[in-house]
């Protein structure tokens, strides 16, 4: 990694200097509004070289998934394949506009139509919208649905959703946002949902539950189908968190569980490329009682041509044109390259490799629900006196890993979320589990070190604390 | 781990303690530490009416934004304003300054159902 610190923009400004020289302008020139000019903006000036020089050197401070190991936990930080960007960036697709319509777009809308075919197919739904831009969006289109459907079923009074302790954290904003409240459910000793305090939350002002399975502890929920036909015959509907679908792809249909909606990441199981704000594609997954009220347009076939149509009671758009497209070429060509088979190998892989890390790790890091994990684990940090995890993930930048995520999830104290992904060889993940022993060891004959890392990075420990008490968000006042 | 004898408990980590006919309610000391170094505190409106169980406000640490929830029902009477300048009050002093708000209890036979000190010691320490 390059370690020297960069300079603002702004300091590396020279009054004056520019970077290109525009042609003289050959039509007449009309002076801008006065009310629409500001001189309160100062903008860098400077040369060419100097921009790129600039930019570079940012790019290469970058950490990423094709520099470095990234066992970033819920976030399935596996490798895009090279030939994604291949697929993407043929000329057919780059070089075609939105809006010249539905039929010179014929390629396009054919490629959205087979790949929502193979989403249905993996999640096991009737019909699914690719509108969504991520997870969230796609959470907040399945809880909206939920609430268009009762709605429609004349049971407007049904406003709460109930949400475990072990989903994913986003849940209970998503309901807040879609102008719902929440009903938290607490998980019991195994992480599994209680069904006792299930019954006992189900009344007729709840809409539905959102699930998120495998959880956010790395287990699989067992009982799912009980948990489904609890929250139906109580009139409730059933929303399922893909986040973790990387453990269960091709392997267990969701539909089949009973789940009525669901998203799943493109952006995650489907190897796009994400971090840093995407794009993603948070696909929504229907099943016959909810597939009318998905957002659209989605892609349909009629009389051999490919169109896009709004579903009849639609809870309407998410976003413009047709959505992130490029995600969309990247997803289809991993979900054909891998095929059926393939696709089963990829969720049985990550599991193993999760389960790997966890048996090398456990005895040194304490997992709080200690049965078989699915793609993913929770470790605790706090393994010597004083030392916290944010200590351990601090020193492990300085093994040249991403930490795992901390802190999260809030049932777990310490915790420590690993998630290595199938796309890790036997090499990187011992080498992994090596550091991470190794930073245990630190932590009892020398803390200090943990409490001062990371060591070789352009800046050192932040002040977390100071900087959400007192931010400081403009170069200069 | 502090705890104060006088004050009764919620699961959720919230004490209550008696002054006059209010109720003066912030977190234990385990939450605050549990927490971290806490950045922000949202109160709720005084005048507001909140069922048991209920959230009545949010605690941001560096950690996480948490929910807190009403250890019983009630009216909040006031909140405590020097939270919006020094929110690390609450780490300092849970039991204390560090309080969260004051209501007038809608039932006051609801602090008898909540944990005394010894059955919270017990309950905080299966975290």
């Amino acid at each position: 990694m390059n370690l020297q610190p960069e300079k603002l923009a702004y300091e590396l400004s020279s009054p004056g200097r520019i970077g290109v020289v525009l042609p003289e302008c050959d039509v007449p020139v009309t002076a801008l509004p006065k009310d629409m000019l500001r001189d309160n903006l100062p903008l860098p000036e400077m040369d060419e070289l100097t921009v790129v020089r600039h930019f570079t050197r940012l790019s290469q401070k970058n950490f990423s998934i094709d520099t470095h190991y990234y066992p970033l936990g819920s976030c399935t930080m596996k490798y895009n394949p090279k030939i994604n960007e291949a697929t993407a960036a043929l000329p057919g697709w780059r070089n075609t506009h939105p809006l010249v319509g539905a039929e010179f777009s014929q390629g396009a809308i054919e490629l959205m139509f087979r790949l929502q075919k193979e989403l249905n197919l993996i999640g096991g739904f009737v019909a699914g919208s690719l509108q969504p831009a991520a997870g969230a969006q796609g959470e907040l289109a399945g809880v909206l649905m939920i609430r268009a459907a009762q709605v429609a079923r004349g049971q407007s009074q049904r406003t709460k959703m109930i949400v475990p302790d072990s989903a994913h954290g986003t849940n209970p904003a998503t309901c807040t946002m879609a102008g719902m409240s929440v009903v938290q459910l607490t998980s019991d000793a195994d992480g599994a949902i209680d069904l006792e305090a299930l019954k006992a939350a189900c009344d007729d002002t709840v809409a539905g539950i959102m699930i998120t399975n495998p959880s956010t502890i790395g287990v699989f929920e067992r009982n799912m189908k009980e948990i489904a036909d609890i929250v139906h015959a109580a009139g409730g509907l059933v929303y399922g968190d893909g986040a973790n679908m990387n453990a269960i792809a091709g392997i267990v249909r969701p539909g089949d569980l009973g789940i009525d909606v669901m998203h799943y990441n493109l952006h995650k199981t489907f190897s796009t490329p994400h971090g840093g704000g995407g794009p993603g594609v948070g696909y929504v997954g229907a099943a016959p009682s909810l597939a009318e009220f998905l957002p659209g347009p989605i892609a349909v076939q009629e009389n051999g041509k490919y169109l896009m149509r709004m579903p009849k009671q639609s809870i309407g758009r998410l976003k413009a044109f047709y959505g992130n497209f490029a995600v969309l070429v990247r997803a289809y060509t991993y979900v054909r390259m891998l095929g059926e088979g393939g696709l089963r190998k990829m969720s049985e892989n990550a599991v193993l490799n999760a389960n790997y890390l966890k048996a090398r790790l456990e005895k040194t890091y304490p997992v709080k629900y200690p049965r078989r994990c699915m793609h993913e684990f929770v470790a605790m940090g706090n393994i010597a006196e004083g030392v916290h995890t944010l200590d351990i993930a601090k020193r492990l930048i300085d093994y040249g890993f991403h930490p795992p995520t901390i802190y999260f999830p809030l049932i777990v104290p310490e915790a420590l979320m690993i998630e290595p992904t199938e796309t890790e060889n036997l090499e990187t993940l011992d080498a992994f589990a090596d550091a991470m022993l190794k930073i245990a060891e630190e932590a009892k004959t020398n803390p200090q070190l943990l409490h001062d890392a990371p060591h070789d990075t352009p800046v050192g420990r932040l002040d977390e604390v100071g900087a959400a008490r007192n931010p400081v968000l403009c170069y200069r006042s | 781990m502090n705890i104060d004898k006088n004050a009764r408990y919620a699961v959720s980590h919230e004490y209550a303690l008696k002054s006059g006919d209010e109720i003066i309610t912030g977190i234990s000391d385990h939450a605050q530490s549990a927490l971290g170094d806490i950045v922000f505190v949202e109160l709720p409106a005084v005048g507001k009416t909140l069922k048991k169980g209920e959230t009545f406000g949010v605690i941001e640490s560096v950690k996480a934004a948490s929910d807190v929830y009403m250890p019983m029902g009630g009216t909040i009477t006031e909140v405590n304003g020097a939270l919006e300048g020094d929110p690390a009050l609450v780490n300092r002093e849970p039991h204390a300054g560090g309080w969260l708000i004051k209501f007038k209890p809608a039932d006051p036979a609801e602090f008898d159902a909540l944990l005394d000190a010894a059955a919270y010691e017990v309950e905080a320490a299966k975290e």
